[in-house]
C-alpha cells in the first residue's frame, strides 16, 4: 500500500538575520485526508497486488478467452517468435502471456493516455486559477465530490492542489505496470491480467481527476440534469459564417478561443464547431458551440471545406489532419505537445506574424503550446482566411464521381480493405452508369476510415463518392443533444439506489465508447431508446453519446428531447465526454457509500463485490476501437459491471466469459450465515462481444440480474430478458431456470410456460442470500 | 491459387500456420466421415445471404440433416431454423460456443463428448477469423473447417475466396457428397 504524506508549511511573517519575510508558503507535498472522519478502509493508494486476490476471485470466475490477432510476438530483437497454438517464444513466454501483455499494453496506453490528460488540465488550471481553487462538481447536491478517487485513493480532494497528489500516485502505478510488460517480466497470464484490470482501476482514477478539475473550474454543468441541449451534426454549422473547427479532447485551447470571440465581441459573427470529446467539452463550456460528430465524421467534415482553421489538441486525431486540410487549404493549429504534426513550434512568436504566415499560406500550420494565444490566433486567422478560402473543399461533384468511377478497374482491394466489407465496387459500378444511389446507400455503414481509398490502385477518393452522392442526407443532419451533464447527484443516487440495489428498476446501461460500429450508430440509438423506453436507466458518453443524438422519431425529435435528463427510470444521461466516464463508475460507487451506506474510504474490494452482487448495471461498448476504450472498460471490469462491445471490439482480442453450464462457478458467501449459495449466473460474463445489435439487448438485460434481487426485482428483469428474447430471437431463452431462485421470481404474465418450463429441467427452489464472494464480510460463520 | 488463398480483409494476416485450402468439396465430406462427433456452428449471415437455390440457411439445414451433424447458431437466427421445421439446433452466442469448444473437458452440445470437428459457416469475416483464431492456439484437440465464401486462414481448412455464385455451386457439391443420414 502506497502512502501520500506530505508537508505544507505557511508562514505569515518570519524576521531573521537575513531580512524579513511575509506570507511564505512552502509546499513539501500535504497531508492529504487530515479531514476526513471515515475510517480508512484496507487498500489506500492500492499497490499492484494489494487487490491482487480480488482480481484471481473474478477471474477465476471469468475466465479470459483469447482470439490472438497475431500469431507471432515482434516486441524484442529475440524475434519474431512464432507463438502458434501455444509455443512459446525465445523469451519463455507462451500465447495465453503474449495475449494478456499486449491487453496490459493497450490499457497501459489508454491509461496514460487520461492521466496525462488530466496532469495537463490540472497543471493548466492551477496555473490560471491557482491551486487553492476548490472542488466543485454539483455544490450541495454533491458531497461525494470524487468516489473513485475516494475508493481508490482514500482521500477527499478539496482543491486542485490535491489532485496533484492523486496524479502522482496513479503515474506511478503507470509506470509500475508498463515495467511489467518488458521482456522477461511477468509469466503469468493471469497476473498479466490482474494487472490489466490495474490499469484500468487508475484510468478510472484519471478520468476523475481530468472531469472534476474541469468543471470545478470552467463553468460546465456541474451535476445538472437539465443541461441544456446543443445542436449536433454535420448540417449544424452556418456555412456563411467563418468556421473554428476544434478536434480532440483536451479543452483549454478551445475554451480559449470561445474566451477571445466573447471578449472581443465576436461570437456571434464565428462558427465554432468540435469534432468528438473537444465538442463535448465546448457545448459544457458554451452550449451555443456546435458538435459536428464524433470521431468518424472528421475526414468528411474537412473535405466538405466548411472549417476555415482546424484547431487539434489530443486523442482520436487522424494522423492525415494535415494532409487533408491542406486539401481544402484550411491553416492548422496544433496545440499539446503529444500531438505536433511536425509542425514549427510558434508558442514564442508574435500573435499577428503568426496569424499573417498561416493566412498567407506561407506555413501550413503551428504548433502553439499557449492556450490563450491559440484563442486569439485561432479567431484572427479565421477570420482572415474565410474569406480568401470561400469554402474550398476537397469532394468533387457528381459527374467528376461518374467518370472517375469509369477508372475503376474492379480490384476489389477497396472492399478488402473496408472493415465493414461494405459492397463498394458493385457501387462504383453503378455509379459508372450514372446511378450514385448505390454509393449513397453506403454512408450509413461508413466509418469513415478512407482504408478503400488508400487501397485504391487507381487512387480514387472513395470516401468523398460516398460523401457526396449521399450529399442530401449529409445536409439534413441536425439534431439536439443534451450537454454533458457530468456527476450524478447524490439525492439521485438516494432515490434510486434502493430500487436498482432490488432490482425494481432493471438496470443501469451506459452506452460508450467509440464510433467503430458494424452497421452504423443508429444501432447504438435504437439500443439506448429501446431501454429508456423499458424504464431502465440510461447513460451516455463520448462518441456514443452523439450517435445516440444523432436520430430522430417520427416527430422528428432526437432521444435527448424525448427522455430526461435526470439520473432515473426511463431517464437518458449524457455524462459528457471519455473522461466523464468516471461518473458512470462514480454512480455504481455512490450507490453502495450513499445509499447502502458502506464505507468507502480506501475500501475497494468491498465496494466492487458489492456492485458485482446486487447493483444490476452494465456497459455497452458498441463501437469501442481505441486502448482508452480498453482502459475504461477494464476499470468497469475490476469494480463489478460488465462490458458488452461490438463485433469490431472482439479485436480487443480476449473476452471475460462466465460458463453457465458449471455450477460450481456461480456460488457466494451468504453474509447472514456464512453457507455457500448457488445463485446462478448472474452476471453471466465480464466481457462478451456481440454479432449483432438483437445479441447484444438480450444480453444486457441478462446482465443486469445480480444475487441480491428481490423476488419483485428478478421477475421484472426476467420479464425484460424473456420479452426481448422472444421479440428478437422468436424463443424463451434456454436458460431461464438458471435464474429463478424461488417461484415468486417467475413473471406473473409469463407464469405458466416457465413453470413448463422449470419443471422440464428439474429446477428445484433456492434462498436468496446476502451475497457476497468475500469471507471477511460474513457476520455468522455456517456449519 | 494467389488471392484465392490469401485472407479476404487484407491486413488479416495471420501467422506461420494457415488452413489448408478446400480445393474440392469432397475433402469436407471425407473429414465430416472421418469425425466422431462434428458440429456446425452457424452465424447471423446465414439468414441473409441469398444463394441459387435459397437462403444459405437453407443448404446449412441440407448438409446438416444429409450428414447428421448438430447446429449451433448464434442466437438471433435460432427461430429461422424452427420455422424451417428444423429442430437440431441450439441458439449460442457465438463466444459462448468457442469458450465451449476451447474446453477439452466440455460434454458437448448434444451431451456425446468433446468434439473433434467444427464447422463454421454465416460469419461476418473478421468475427469469423478471431473465433478461429482462438480455437486455432487454444484447442489442439478439435480441428476446424471454414465453408464460408471467403478464405479463413485460421482454420484447419477452409474454403477459398470466391464469388457468391462459385460458393452456392461447392455447397451443392458438398452435400451431393454427403450420405443421407
Amino acid at each position: 500500500m502506497g502512502e501520500e504524506k506530505n508537508l505544507r508549511i505557511k508562514i505569515g511573517e518570519l524576521k531573521s538575520d537575513i531580512g524579513l519575510l511575509r506570507n511564505l508558503e512552502i509546499s513539501i507535498g500535504k497531508l492529504i485526508g487530515e479531514e476526513w472522519a471515515e475510517e480508512a478502509g484496507p487498500t489506500v493508494f492500492p499497490s499492484i497486488t494489494d487487490l491482487r486476490e480480488w482480481d484471481l476471485k473474478i477471474l477465476q470466475r471469468y475466465k479470459p478467452f483469447y482470439m490472438p490477432f497475431c500469431d507471432v510476438c515482434c516486441l524484442c530483437t529475440f524475434g519474431k517468435c512464432d507463438l502458434t497454438a501455444d509455443k512459446r517464444g525465445a523469451c519463455g513466454l507462451n500465447m495465453a502471456g503474449q495475449q494478456s501483455r499486449i491487453v496490459l499494453l493497450a490499457c497501459c496506453i489508454g491509461a496514460a493516455t487520461h492521466i496525462s490528460h488530466a496532469r495537463h488540465l490540472v497543471n493548466h488550471l492551477i496555473e490560471k486559477f491557482g491551486r487553492d481553487h476548490s472542488i466543485n462538481v454539483g455544490g450541495l447536491n454533491v458531497e461525494v465530490e470524487a468516489p473513485v478517487t475516494r475508493l481508490v485513493c482514500g482521500v477527499k480532494p478539496k482543491t486542485l492542489g490535491d489532485l496533484e497528489d492523486v496524479l502522482n500516485y496513479v503515474e506511478r502505478e503507470l509506470t509500475r505496470l508498463l515495467s511489467a510488460t518488458h521482456t522477461g517480466q511477468e509469466e503469468s497470464n493471469i497476473d498479466f491480467e490482474s494487472k490489466v484490470l490495474h490499469a484500468g482501476m487508475i484510468d478510472h482514477v484519471g478520468m476523475e481527476v481530468a472531469d472534476i478539475a474541469q468543471v470545478s473550474v470552467l463553468g460546465f454543468p456541474k451535476a445538472d440534469p437539465e443541461a441544456p441541449l446543443a445542436e449536433i451534426g454535420f448540417g449544424v454549422a452556418d456555412i456563411t459564417k467563418p468556421v473554428i473547427l476544434v478536434i480532440g479532447h483536451n479543452v483549454p485551447s478551445a475554451a480559449e478561443i470561445i474566451n477571445y470571440l466573447m471578449e472581443n465581441g465576436l461570437y456571434g459573427g464565428v462558427e465554432v464547431t468540435g469534432l468528438c470529446c473537444t465538442a463535448h467539452e465546448i457545448t459544457r463550456y458554451n452550449p451555443r458551440a456546435k458538435i459536428v460528430g464524433p470521431i468518424s465524421w472528421q475526414l468528411r467534415f474537412i473535405r466538405s471545406g466548411i472549417p476555415d482553421v482546424i484547431v487539434v489538441d489530443e486523442q482520436c486525431i487522424r494522423a492525415d489532419t494535415l494532409v487533408e486540410a491542406q486539401k481544402i487549404k484550411a491553416p492548422v493549429i496544433a496545440t499539446s505537445d503529444v500531438n505536433c504534426l511536425g509542425l514549427p513550434d510558434r508558442t514564442k512568436d508574435d500573435v499577428d506574424k503568426i496569424v499573417h504566415d498561416l493566412v498567407s499560406g506561407a506555413s501550413p500550420g503551428a504548433l502553439i503550446l499557449d492556450p490563450a494565444k491559440v484563442g486569439e490566433v485561432a479567431v484572427k486567422t479565421t477570420l482572415l482566411a474565410a474569406p480568401k478560402r470561400m469554402k474550398f473543399k476537397a469532394i468533387p461533384d457528381t459527374s467528376g464521381i461518374i467518370e472517375d468511377a469509369k477508372r475503376c478497374r474492379k480490384c476489389n482491394e477497396c472492399r478488402r480493405a473496408c472493415p465493414n466489407d461494405l459492397p463498394i465496387p458493385e457501387a462504383l459500378a453503378e455509379a459508372s452508369n450514372g446511378n450514385l444511389e448505390s454509393l449513397a446507400n453506403l454512408y450509413e455503414e461508413c466509418i469513415g476510415c478512407a482504408r478503400c481509398e488508400s487501397a485504391c490502385p487507381v487512387g480514387l477518393q472513395i470516401h468523398s463518392f460516398i460523401v457526396k452522392a449521399a450529399e442530401k442526407k449529409v445536409k439534413e443532419e441536425k439534431y439536439k443533444i443534451r450537454v454533458g451533464r457530468g456527476a450524478i447527484q447524490d439525492v439521485e443516487i438516494r432515490e434510486v439506489g434502493g430500487p436498482i440495489v432490488l432490482g425494481e428498476i432493471p438496470g443501469v446501461v451506459a452506452f460508450v465508447g467509440c464510433a467503430n460500429y458494424p452497421k452504423g450508430g443508429k444501432e447504438v440509438a435504437e439500443m439506448a431508446m429501446e431501454f429508456a423506453r423499458r424504464r431502465y436507466i440510461v447513460v451516455s458518453s463520448g462518441c456514443a453519446a452523439m450517435s445516440i443524438a444523432m436520430y430522430k422519431d417520427e416527430e422528428g425529435k432526437s432521444p435527448y428531447e424525448i427522455f430526461s435528463g435526470r439520473f432515473d427510470a426511463g431517464g437518458l444521461v449524457n455524462v459528457g465526454s471519455c473522461v466523464a466516464n468516471s461518473h458512470i463508475a462514480g454512480a455504481a460507487i455512490k450507490i453502495a457509500s450513499i445509499f447502502a451506506k458502506r464505507r468507502l474510504r480506501g475500501n475497494y474490494e468491498e465496494i466492487a463485490d458489492y456492485i458485482l452482487n446486487r447493483v444490476g448495471a452494465a456497459g455497452v461498448a458498441w463501437g469501442a476501437m481505441s486502448q482508452k476504450a480498453a482502459a475504461i472498460a477494464s476499470g468497469f471490469w475490476r469494480l463489478g459491471v460488465p462490458v458488452i462491445v461490438g463485433p469490431h471490439g472482439l479485436k480487443y482480442r480476449r473476452m471475460l466469459l462466465g460458463r453457465k453450464d458449471k455450477p460450481e462457478d456461480w456460488y457466494v458467501y451468504d453474509a447472514r450465515t456464512g453457507d455457500k449459495v448457488y445463485v446462478g449466473p448472474a452476471p453471466e460474463h465480464l466481457f462478451y462481444g456481440a454479432e449483432t445489435k438483437e445479441e447484444a439487448m438480450v444480453m444486457i438485460a441478462k446482465l443486469c440480474m445480480r444475487p441480491n434481487d428481490t423476488t419483485k426485482g428478478r421477475a421484472m428483469k426476467l420479464t425484460h430478458y424473456i420479452d426481448l428474447s422472444k421479440r428478437l430471437f422468436g424463443v424463451i431463452p434456454d436458460d431461464v431456470h438458471l435464474f429463478v431462485r424461488t417461484l415468486a421470481d417467475v413473471p406473473i404474465t409469463m407464469r405458466d410456460e416457465i413453470i413448463k418450463i422449470l419443471e422440464g429441467k428439474g429446477w428445484k427452489e433456492n434462498i436468496i442470500p446476502d451475497p457476497t464472494l468475500l469471507p471477511r464480510l460474513v457476520r455468522k460463520r455456517g456449519g | 491459387m494467389g488471392v484465392a488463398v490469401e485472407p479476404w480483409q487484407t491486413a488479416e494476416i495471420p501467422g506461420p500456420k494457415k488452413a489448408l485450402a478446400i480445393t474440392n468439396p469432397q475433402i469436407v465430406v471425407s473429414l465430416i466421415k472421418r469425425s466422431k462427433n462434428p458440429i456446425m456452428v452457424v452465424g447471423h449471415k446465414a439468414a441473409e445471404v441469398q444463394l441459387e437455390n435459397g437462403l444459405l440457411i437453407d443448404y446449412i439445414i441440407r448438409i446438416s440433416e444429409r450428414a447428421g451433424i448438430p447446429i449451433v447458431s448464434t442466437p438471433s437466427i435460432q427461430s429461422e431454423f424452427i420455422k424451417r421445421g428444423f429442430s437440431r439446433v441450439i441458439g449460442m452466442p457465438l463466444v459462448d460456443i468457442a469458450n465451449r469448444l476451447a474446453d477439452p473437458e466440455w460434454a458437448g452440445i448434444e451431451g456425446k463428448g468433446a468434439h473433434d470437428l467444427a464447422i463454421f459457416i454465416g460469419f461476418t469475416y473478421y468475427v469469423g477469423w478471431l473465433i478461429l483464431s482462438g480455437l486455432k492456439h487454444f484447442s489442439p484437440q478439435i480441428k476446424t473447417i471454414s465453408i464460408d465464401m471467403h478464405y479463413q486462414p485460421h482454420a484447419s481448412w477452409s474454403l477459398p475466396n470466391m464469388s457468391l455464385n462459385d460458393w452456392g455451386k461447392n455447397l451443392e457439391v458438398l452435400i451431393g457428397g454427403l450420405e443421407v443420414k
